[in-house]
């Protein structure tokens, strides 16, 4: 039967560290990488829209159409980017790209303010994104809105019929950093588990040392786990220094409990370490090893676990698929503890699923790497 | 036969061996083939960032006629779909809790009487932030519902003083495929540029070919070309390809001209082909050049308003990303299919790629030279 002699398992774990150590595309991967990937996500990269670039064409020009372009100003969103005389100059610059959105105010604005009917304007967006149009674009309304409101309320105590109370949670600024930096942990997870563990085994058969470390008397289960172990440590300070950075750096919350986050990112951990530890039994080279690590991890994790993309919207097939993904079940759990404050009683689905991954993923491990060596 | 004449020969000859080996080769036949379609499918169908049948709790503790009818206006407007419904507050944050909501509408009772006496009656509207983007999207799609409904409700419809009439250029319905497919020309043209040529020049270094070729007749310059060459047919071939699929399969309008969407793939290609080949001359395995792909095409396609857009981002990353030739190549792409725009809007970021094409193809050349002499 498999033993499992602390020593033995000690010194396999030493043996890859050396190794790791030496290696210093490993070393980037594990380290840089989950760095510069946060300050990208962090700093770079948001769906946030402000500071919208606003074109007028203001024909009425007067003390009522200034006041709905201030109404634009001072929502918070947009600026003021160009003045036009004509539409035509406003349709340039939006097909330049120079303005997002185009208001166009007519003659006669004022005065029909007064009209039971009302006076219209005209807003222009530059759809191709349609993202931050749609985001643009409810501003823009908000903003008319708001003047609107003013103006009903300047003379008497009316207010809408139906007045909507929207109140976020979990986010309250809708920052997309907060949505992000739990997400990463476990985009980097991925990143660390399958990519560098993917190299562990096609590396000893690339320089011909299985045959070496098959004939040492270490039993599967110990070789297997003790090459495990470093990467093991890797991760959890990668998850260590990702939630601290967040915190510190983006002030993104973290609201649940740190010790059940560590618990579910080892279990996370172990599973994808296993499956990394497979990939690279069955590749047999680094090179494909690599490449299999990133089409069946790191891409799925990546873009179908509603890390930026909302699942709900995806076509039933890639739904169905998106099951199968663990970094899905992950995600719920890192958010749920950063952001929602979440803990065992809502997790506990997500929960067994990641330990059952651990379990599948590693007994998976030990599998493989018995046939390989007989 | 001219000296001219003889180096065409010689680079032609080198460039049909390459595409020969190329296609040869199962795995990278796979990777030129099967990567546009996996985008396109990613890109076509996953990512979407549009906003349909939004998971809803609702929590009408009015129970009118009135009330129900507001409910119904919002799964009519297919934004909404209405996964729960519950008599208690409590029930609604336990669905936000565990995610099967996303947004709880919740109405209190005498909702209708407020409403209708003209006090004005209040909705609540709970939003799960943790996708901001969706939370923004959605926010801005109820209140609107709830505005819209207040408007007719009552016994007197109320006049709104301002109108604003909305019209989207470019892409009227805003879908985010318009916007996503046409810039996965601008992801793999770069994929298979660097990738493909760093493998293939790495590759021989491994199994020791390299020197074979250098000791032929070709001066380093031809070698470049024929090394190049191949994986720029097979870029325009891929972008052919996607354009074909976006316009057939996914209907994305294209309303510019195609001869300028060839000749930026052109530009767009020289840059790409420069990275690939400086890869190749700072990895010594493949397994380096694929990891040196995966390193630089990250920050590439983060930087490049492909997802994110580049208005958004903190001044010195927009500043950035001018030398980020994906960035240029994507507004004009865009450019082209979405807004039918030509050289007289696009000049400048054809300008931009015809600068860094042949600057980092000189310098990763120079680079080649000195490694292989």
């Amino acid at each position: 039967m498999e033993t499992l002699n602390r020593t033995r398992l000690l010194a396999v774990a030493r043996k890859e560290i050396i190794q790791l150590r030496r290696d210093a595309r490993s070393l980037i991967l594990a380290f840089a990488l989950p760095v510069v990937l946060l300050v990208l996500f962090g700093y770079a990269i948001t769906w946030d829209v402000n500071d919208i670039a606003l074109g007028v064409v203001d024909s009425d020009r007067t003390q009522a159409s200034r006041e709905l372009i201030n109404a634009f100003v001072a929502s918070g969103y947009f600026h003021v980017e160009a003045r036009c005389e004509r539409s035509s100059e406003l349709e340039d610059l939006l097909e330049r790209g120079r303005v997002r959105i185009g208001l166009v105010i007519p003659v006669g604005f004022a005065r029909d303010l007064d009209f039971e009917s009302g006076a219209s304007v005209q807003a222009l967006f530059d759809g191709s994104d349609a993202n931050t149009a749609g985001i643009a674009m409810g501003y823009a309304r908000a903003a008319v809105q708001t003047y609107a409101m003013r103006i009903l309320l300047k003379g008497q105590a009316l207010s809408f019929p139906l007045r909507p109370q929207s109140r976020v949670w979990y986010n309250e600024d809708l920052s997309s950093r907060n949505m992000i930096v739990p997400g990463l942990v476990a985009v980097i997870m991925m990143i660390i588990a399958a990519m560098l563990t993917s190299l562990t085994i096609s590396r000893e058969w690339e320089r011909g040392t299985m045959e070496q470390l098959a004939a040492t008397p270490v039993s599967r289960l110990e070789v297997v786990l003790g090459k495990l172990l470093p990467y093991l440590g890797i991760g959890l300070i990668d998850v260590l220094v990702i939630a601290t950075l967040g915190m510190v750096l983006f002030d993104v919350p973290l609201r649940g409990s740190p010790l059940l986050l560590m618990v579910l990112s080892t279990a996370f951990l172990l599973g994808s370490l296993g499956l990394g530890l497979v990939i690279s039994a069955v590749a047999k080279s680094q090179l494909l090893a690599t490449q299999l690590a990133m089409i069946t991890t790191f891409l799925p994790a990546f873009l179908l676990s509603g890390f930026m993309f909302a699942i709900d919207v995806m076509p039933a097939p890639l739904q169905a698929i998106s099951y199968l993904i663990p970094a899905r079940y992950f995600l719920v759990v890192t958010r749920g503890i950063f952001l929602k404050g979440v803990g065992v009683e809502v997790l506990f689905v997500q929960g067994l699923l990641l330990i059952a991954f651990a379990a599948v993923g590693l007994f998976a491990a030990v599998r493989v790497f018995k046939k390989e060596i007989i | 036969m001219g000296q001219g004449e003889r180096r065409f020969e010689r680079v032609k000859e080198m460039v049909q061996k390459e595409l020969r080996q190329i296609l040869r080769e199962p795995r990278l036949r796979r990777l030129i083939f099967l990567s546009p379609i996996i985008q396109l499918v990613v890109f076509g169908y996953a990512v979407s960032t549009d906003i349909r049948h939004t998971r809803t709790f609702v929590v009408d503790g009015d129970r009118t006629r009135t009330s129900r009818a507001l409910i119904d206006a919002f799964t009519g407007s297919g934004y909404f779909r209405v996964v729960g419904r519950s008599d208690r507050p409590a029930d609604l944050v336990s669905a936000l809790d565990h995610g099967t909501a996303i947004l709880g509408i919740e109405i209190q009772p005498g909702f209708t009487r407020r409403l209708e006496s003209g006090q004005g009656a209040d909705v609540q509207f709970l939003l799960d932030g943790t996708n901001s983007n969706v939370a923004t999207v959605v926010r801005g799609y109820a209140e609107r519902i709830a505005l819209d409904f207040g408007r007719t409700a009552g016994d007197v419809p109320f006049a709104v003083p301002v109108d604003l009439r909305e019209r989207a250029w470019y892409n009227a319905d805003l879908k985010s495929r318009n916007y996503n497919v046409p810039a996965v020309v601008g992801t793999i043209m770069m994929l298979i540029s660097l990738l493909l040529t760093s493998l293939a020049i790495v590759r021989e270094r491994e199994i020791g070919t390299l020197e074979q070729l250098l000791v032929s007749p070709l001066t380093p310059r031809e070698m470049i070309a024929g090394k190049t060459i191949p994986f720029a047919l097979i870029g325009m071939l891929d972008m052919m390809v996607i354009t074909i699929v976006a316009l057939l399969w996914f209907d994305v309008p294209f309303r510019g001209n195609f001869a300028l969407l060839l000749s930026a793939g052109l530009l767009y290609l020289l840059p790409a082909l420069g990275l690939g080949l400086l890869i190749s001359t700072v990895s010594s395995t493949q397994q380096e050049a694929f990891l040196a792909t995966f390193l630089v095409m990250m920050p590439t396609i983060l930087l490049s308003g492909f997802m994110f857009p580049v208005s958004s981002m903190p001044k010195v990353f927009e500043w950035l990303t001018l030398l980020n030739p994906m960035r240029h190549f994507l507004e004009i792409v865009r450019g082209i299919f979405l807004k039918g725009v030509g050289i007289d809007v696009l000049w400048k970021q054809l300008a931009a790629l015809a600068i860094m094409g042949p600057t980092i193809l000189l310098f990763a050349a120079s680079r080649f030279k000195r490694l292989a002499g």
